[in-house]
């Protein structure tokens, strides 16, 4: 029996650390299954609805813009709940915000600015109030949220009733038209490119001879941007750290001087503001406030943030994802409408499609891990 | 020989009326491995949170390398150079290695933004230099196995403890194999030039590894031995209770 350690080599490389496949990597990114799930619903509207004119400017933009919407909430609720927490209470806040915007304007008189701004910092405020709720009791966010969520619908209606005697408002254009805050969330932009390509005829024109869009939505472009910048925050700064590390394992996160219960508090606010982002664009555009808008967008927000392949017990996900999540229900909201199937099915579809999504993410998961 | 990295003199804690130290005394020297044994309920844990900030003790003085300090949470004594091991590792699973090593303490660029090349880097450079046979600084912490997981936890304590190493069951979850990796990695530590203090059941391990063996009986001191002037049957009494002192 003789064995020599003699196993020399030359080889600089330690041999421990082996190099991880290009495309294993690429599978367990997190946004595998909604880009999956995306380019599947592009092809199957342009095979079912191609001629439909889903595909042309107009279409593209309609879709967009109904993706952008929910991409705005989704973005901020996916860093808050990769840091293992949920926010039900996003699309109560909208109701809320569009009231706080409606309100000063219509009943004090209040420029459209201020409102707008006075809707920020409230809204920003009952977010800190559900962070510090979660943060200080150790409830269950779920069970906090779940409280605001029918609270804030409580207070938004009692209030707009009691202060108005309506559930709604009209007429906002008239205040906001000449406002110098109106056109960052209800403007348009690149409408000299837009017009050139539709000179050039790459943008088709309607009957009347004008271009069928004349710029992009601003929602669009704040849509793109919260996305790019939640994604620079979770992977390029020492916040974004903290957000993985409060979801992953917030007792040894803290054990580490982690300030976990900060990091939570800031995305609670968080959420809070993209709910108002949401219903400052939305009264801006349609000039109304209702005190029903919103409703169910925090379950759409986390539909989308899920389909992104973000985990519902935190710790692992990514903004990007969910941009293709949001992606997702925009096109296949407007793709049914096109192909004119009764939109009734639109969310047995959306279902469908998050349960498909998860399956999918989990499985790819296991095999790109059992690759390494 | 210079003088002790870590000084405990006359430490007693109280929680309301029950007493869970009582005037306990203890040098650990740079390079050397203290073990605390001790029945459960002892004071074991009780006194590794003492020293590690967690909790202020009622009475007695901590001094390191001389300077007396006084402790007032987890945060400071990091600052101070100790660092825990703790029971459930507290790592974060769904990230990378290299995240978990400087978890809390990330390295910023001259932008402000996380330096990964630094903190790979340094990561690589560390687990060559303790032997942490992992299979790269991206593997995420759930794709690694339990004495992995330890000899990161351990790399870890490593890199920031400038002069105090605790140890809190660090093998207790683990196999025969994976244990005896730990405890290579443990004793490496010496070279450092680090106290270590490490609470283990197992009294094999304990004569391993240890220089010297302290036993803590109901919260009392009952007796420091030196390892090589010991034998397990004196140790069994002293934590037994058969033999005092």
């Amino acid at each position: 029996m003789l064995e020599e350690p003699i196993h020399m080599t030359t080889d600089t490389r330690d041999e421990r650390v082996r190099a991880v496949p290009t495309l294993s990597r690429l599978l367990a990114r997190p946004e595998l299954g909604a880009v999956a799930g995306a380019l599947l619903v592009f092809a199957f509207f342009a095979v079912t609805a191609g001629g439909s004119g889903i595909y042309s400017a107009k279409g593209i933009v309609n879709f967009l813009e109904i993706s952008a919407q929910l991409g705005i909430l989704a973005a901020p609720v996916a860093l808050l709940m990769i840091a293992g927490e949920f926010d039900l209470s996003v699309g109560s806040m909208i109701g809320f915000a569009g009231i706080a915007i409606a309100i000063p304007t219509l009943a004090w008189g209040w420029p459209i600015w201020l409102a707008v701004l006075f809707a920020f910092a409230v809204c920003g405020f009952f977010g800190y109030l559900n962070g510090l709720i979660v943060v200080k009791t150790g409830l269950p966010s779920f069970i906090v949220t779940l409280g605001s969520l029918f609270m804030l619908r409580g207070l938004t209606l009692g209030i707009m009733r009691g202060v108005t005697g309506r559930t709604q408002a009209s007429g906002l254009h008239e205040y906001s038209r000449d406002d110098w805050i109106t056109p960052f969330f209800s403007g348009q932009v690149l409408r000299t490119p837009v017009a050139w390509l539709a000179d050039l005829g790459i943008i088709g024109k309607r009957a009347d001879g004008l271009p069928m869009i004349t710029g992009i939505p601003m929602s669009i472009i704040w849509w793109i941007a919260l996305t790019l910048f939640c994604t620079w925050l979770l992977t390029r700064t020492r916040f974004g750290n903290w957000i993985f590390a409060a979801g992953g394992e917030a007792n040894a996160a803290r054990n580490l001087g982690v300030p976990v219960a900060r990091t939570k508090i800031t995305l609670f606010v968080f959420t809070a503001l993209a709910a108002t982002l949401f219903a400052a664009i939305q009264v801006l555009v349609t000039g109304s406030a209702d005190t029903l808008r919103g409703n169910l967008k925090e379950f759409e927000a986390i539909i989308a943030v899920v389909i992104g392949g973000t985990l519902l017990t935190g710790g692992y996900g990514s903004a990007i994802g969910a941009m293709f999540g949001a992606l997702i229900f925009g096109v296949v909201q407007m793709g049914i409408f096109y192909t004119g199937i009764d939109t009734d099915w639109f969310k047995l579809f959306m279902g469908a499609m998050m349960v498909t999504a998860v399956l999918f993410n989990s499985y790819v998961r296991n095999r790109a891990m059992r690759n390494r | 020989m210079t003088g002790p990295v870590l000084e405990l003199s006359g430490i007693r804690k109280t929680f309301g009326g029950v007493t869970a130290i009582e005037d306990f005394s203890l040098e650990i020297f740079p390079g050397e491995i203290v073990a605390l044994v001790g029945d459960n309920g002892a004071g074991k844990s009780t006194l590794i949170k003492i020293v590690s900030g967690v909790h202020p003790p009622s009475a007695g003085s901590i001094a390191l390398d001389g300077q007396p300090v006084v402790m007032s949470n987890a945060t400071m004594a990091r600052m101070l150079g100790i660092e825990v091991v703790y029971q459930d590792l507290a790592l974060a699973d769904q990230q990378a290695v290299y995240m978990n090593l400087f978890l809390g303490r990330e390295p910023l660029t001259a932008l402000g933004l996380l330096d990964r090349r630094r903190m790979i880097a340094e990561t690589e450079k560390l687990v060559k230099e303790l032997d942490v046979r992992i299979p790269s600084a991206h593997a995420a912490i759930r794709d690694l196995s339990g004495g992995q997981r330890q000899g990161v936890a351990i790399a870890r304590a490593t890199h920031w403890a400038s002069k105090l190493i605790l140890l809190d069951e660090p093998t207790a979850a683990l196999g025969v194999a994976e244990t005896a990796r730990v405890e290579e990695i443990v004793r490496s530590l010496k070279k450092r030039n680090i106290g270590v203090l490490i609470i283990s059941h197992s009294l094999d391990q304990v004569f391993r590894l240890s220089d010297r063996i302290c036993v803590l009986r109901r919260g009392k001191q009952i007796g420091v031995r030196d390892t090589k002037a010991t034998d397990k049957n004196e140790i069994i009494a002293m934590i037994t209770g058969l033999k005092q002192g």
